[in-house]
């Protein structure tokens, strides 16, 4: 591709016809899942069960679901601390995603990382990261594992990476894209552009305020895609990721989003005004998409059934979840002190990985299954939901 | 390299430049350029690129040029590296080396010449070692790369050019431990990198007068080997420091508090700290030289702390103790 031509996709709004009708309830489900969990989320941690910082996918879930729509299982996945909804729709399990914003053992990095910093090596998320930019770098590197170990191909491995926009203005950004471009990376950068860094707009923070140009400055050819528009974004994320797998070059794409509350839990968004916030609202990727569907017969409304109802009880609630151990401490003195280690530490590469026990010290909740190779949507189960979160009857 | 094929090797000129210092001469020839990978100049960017390597199972040893530019990387080594095991439960391991030389006494002021380590001893998570000898450099880089933590190997610019036995074919030194460089009776110095260096001459040159004593070289700065220190201090009675970083909040203070926790009942007379002025380190010679610790502050300071508790030193005791 010649990296100076940049390509806007238009909303393309693709027919619910071409596409596979069980693919499509199967992102609506995952959409509305993401809209109840985080809508829980955040009374949850209102309720003071959970602490911290909570940064929810509100408004996103479209992006959420597309993007992780076009991964394979084989590839790695870097996120920023906005990341409850990219692990749910990777395929974890919402109790277990759940319980780490509770700080349970059973939690998805055992307690110890919180809402900003879900993990789960056999799913190959890689980590949620708390520092704006951090997670970049690290994404890189395993692009570089990637490189170093293999040839460019169709079958080859490839790391998605994503950032908000604010990032884009952050030393690590650049650094990334530059040592992606100059030593052939198969990755694919996402900026989830929602028009704000907490709370200052794009256009006071940026100097070229079309994110998807960014690159251009390192010839990493960039793409922007509706972020409202679940199928846009799988198959722009789609493009982006074979292409980075073929040649093992880098990719930058920029889905347009909008968040529907603030910052985090905290923040009551008053830097929007009331207008902004109704556009917001009509916006909506949830009630839309599932309009579009129930318009297309591929949503049929239904009476809640019994399986709706149990669905969302499958997880037993973290509250009744272990909390971490706590490790010894060594006196001054008495030995050389050593950092407490889980016994097993696993690598979160299939070629090296270590076996790993059930349970470890660290995390005596830890499912025993495989780590590396369990496919994403493995744990896909949601009933449905409407844009408050609330079940209906729509469902099937 | 030979051993273990997921080694490479990353860093700003360590490939066709052979090293700013040197220090990976040969090795582009020998391994070529995919595990001996030359970067742009972005500290931040490929040493965080070496730590997503690292999770993905390869072992990274990353060279920073000098200590003082690690501060442009210190996001990705203190928020990331040091974090990851133990903040995303035990899922994943950071197996990467950073090696980087620092020090002063080479004139090239403030911000070349720093002793930054106590900014990364500090923090759990990161392992940090300090060799004083060519054979601990071996051992302890060895040690370093099949370690599935994050360590970084201190190197010091004025210890580049030291001459001494290395053992041949496998050698590694155990992390977190300390080593007794010259037994004593009468006073312990506790020190690290050059400073052990020094501290050894200066040992072996008071033996002559009479004074015996004991050179604790620490080599681990985290994890910290604190029961040599103390049984050392215990049989001796008296402790001077000897550090090449600034006083304050320094390596030397970590080691007073460790001896005021595990042998303060057998001290006889204060610890005491010989370290670097505290000022940003200044080019001239003469004033380069004043700023920096050296043979004579150390040999003075151990005077007085004999003399402040009537020690008297016997020339005909032979040497060892």
């Amino acid at each position: 591709m010649d990296p100076t031509q940049d390509r806007t996709d238009p909303h393309p709004q693709a027919p619910p016809a071409s596409e596979d009708p069980a693919a499509l309830r199967g992102y609506y489900r995952q959409m509305a899942l993401i809209r109840r969990f985080e809508l829980r989320a955040a009374e949850m941690y209102t309720r003071a069960k959970i602490g911290g910082y909570c940064h929810l996918n509100l408004g996103e879930e479209a992006t959420v679901v597309g993007l992780m729509a076009a991964l394979r299982p084989t590839d790695y996945l870097f996120t920023t601390y906005r990341d409850h909804g990219y692990a749910l729709a990777r395929g974890a399990d919402p109790g277990r995603v759940m319980a780490e914003l509770f700080g349970r053992s059973t939690g998805l990095s055992g307690g110890r990382g919180g809402s900003m910093h879900l993990f789960d090596a056999g799913l190959r998320l890689l980590g949620g990261y708390g520092i704006v930019g951090g997670q970049m770098p690290p994404a890189t590197g395993a692009a570089l594992a990637i490189a170093h170990r293999g040839e460019p191909g169709p079958n080859s491995e490839a790391v998605m990476c994503l950032l908000g926009d604010g990032t884009t203005n952050i030393g690590a950004f650049h650094e990334s894209l530059n040592l992606a471009a100059v030593w052939h990376l198969p990755i694919v950068y996402v900026i989830v552009n929602n028009h704000l860094g907490m709370g200052t707009p794009v256009e006071a923070a940026s100097g070229e305020p079309a994110l998807y140009r960014r690159g251009c400055a390192y010839r990493i050819p960039g793409a922007r895609v509706d972020g409202n528009d679940v199928i846009a974004v799988r198959d722009a994320a789609q493009t982006a990721l074979e292409q980075a797998r073929t040649e093992h070059r880098p990719r930058l794409l920029e889905a347009v989003s909008h968040r529907l509350r603030g910052h985090s839990v905290v923040d009551s968004a008053r830097y929007r005004s009331a207008q902004e916030a109704e556009r917001l609202r009509e916006q909506d990727p949830l009630p839309a998409f599932r309009a579009r569907l129930i318009e297309d017969r591929i949503l049929v409304k239904r009476r809640r059934t019994a399986s709706t109802r149990n669905a969302s009880r499958r997880s037993p609630p973290p509250s009744t979840s272990p909390t971490p151990a706590r490790p010894r401490t060594s006196p001054p003195c008495s030995t050389t002190s050593t950092p407490p280690r889980s016994p097993t530490p696993t690598s979160a590469c299939p070629e090296t990985a270590r076996p790993v026990p059930g349970s470890s010290p660290t995390a005596p909740g830890r499912s025993s299954r495989g780590r590396c190779h369990l496919p994403p949507g493995a744990a896909r189960h949601t009933p449905g939901g409407d844009a408050a979160g609330r079940e209906h009857p729509a469902d099937r | 390299m030979l051993r273990d094929e997921n080694i490479l090797l990353i860093g700003e000129e360590i490939g066709v430049f052979e090293g700013s210092y040197k220090i990976t001469t040969g090795l582009l020839d020998e391994f070529g350029p995919r595990r001996v990978r030359d970067t742009p100049i972005c500290e931040e960017g490929f040493v965080g690129a070496a730590v997503g390597a690292a999770m993905l199972g390869l072992r990274p040893v990353v060279e920073i040029m000098t200590i003082n530019f690690s501060l442009l990387a210190i996001d990705q080594i203190v928020n990331h590296a040091a974090k990851m095991h133990a903040m995303f439960g035990g899922q994943v391991s950071v197996p990467m080396v950073i090696r980087t030389p620092g020090g002063g006494g080479q004139q090239l002021a403030a911000t070349h010449s720093q002793n930054l380590e106590v900014f990364y001893a500090h923090v759990p998570g990161l392992k940090v070692v300090a060799p004083a000898s060519p054979a601990d450099a071996k051992g302890l880089l060895t040690a370093a790369i099949r370690d599935d933590d994050p360590v970084l190997v201190l190197e010091n610019l004025a210890l580049y050019n030291t001459k001494g036995e290395v053992p041949d074919g496998e050698h590694t030194v155990p992390i977190g431990t300390a080593q007794i460089t010259k037994p004593g009776r009468d006073l312990t110095v506790v020190a690290y990198s050059r400073a052990a260096a020094i501290a050894l001459d200066v040992a072996h040159r008071l033996e002559t007068e009479g004074i015996s004593v004991e050179v604790v070289d620490l080599r681990s700065l985290r994890p910290l080997d604190r029961q040599t220190v103390c049984i050392s201090v215990r049989k001796t009675t008296r402790a001077v420091i000897l550090e090449d970083d600034w006083l304050s909040y320094g390596i030397g203070a970590e080691i007073a508090a460790t001896i005021a926790e595990g042998a303060f009942d057998r001290l006889d007379a204060p610890v005491r700290r010989v370290a670097a002025a505290e000022v940003p380190l200044p080019y001239a010679k003469q004033l380069e030289t004043a700023a920096l610790p050296d043979a004579a502050a150390l040999t003075r300071v151990i005077h007085e702390t004999l003399d402040a508790t009537g020690f008297t030193a016997h020339p005909t005791t032979p040497a060892g103790g």
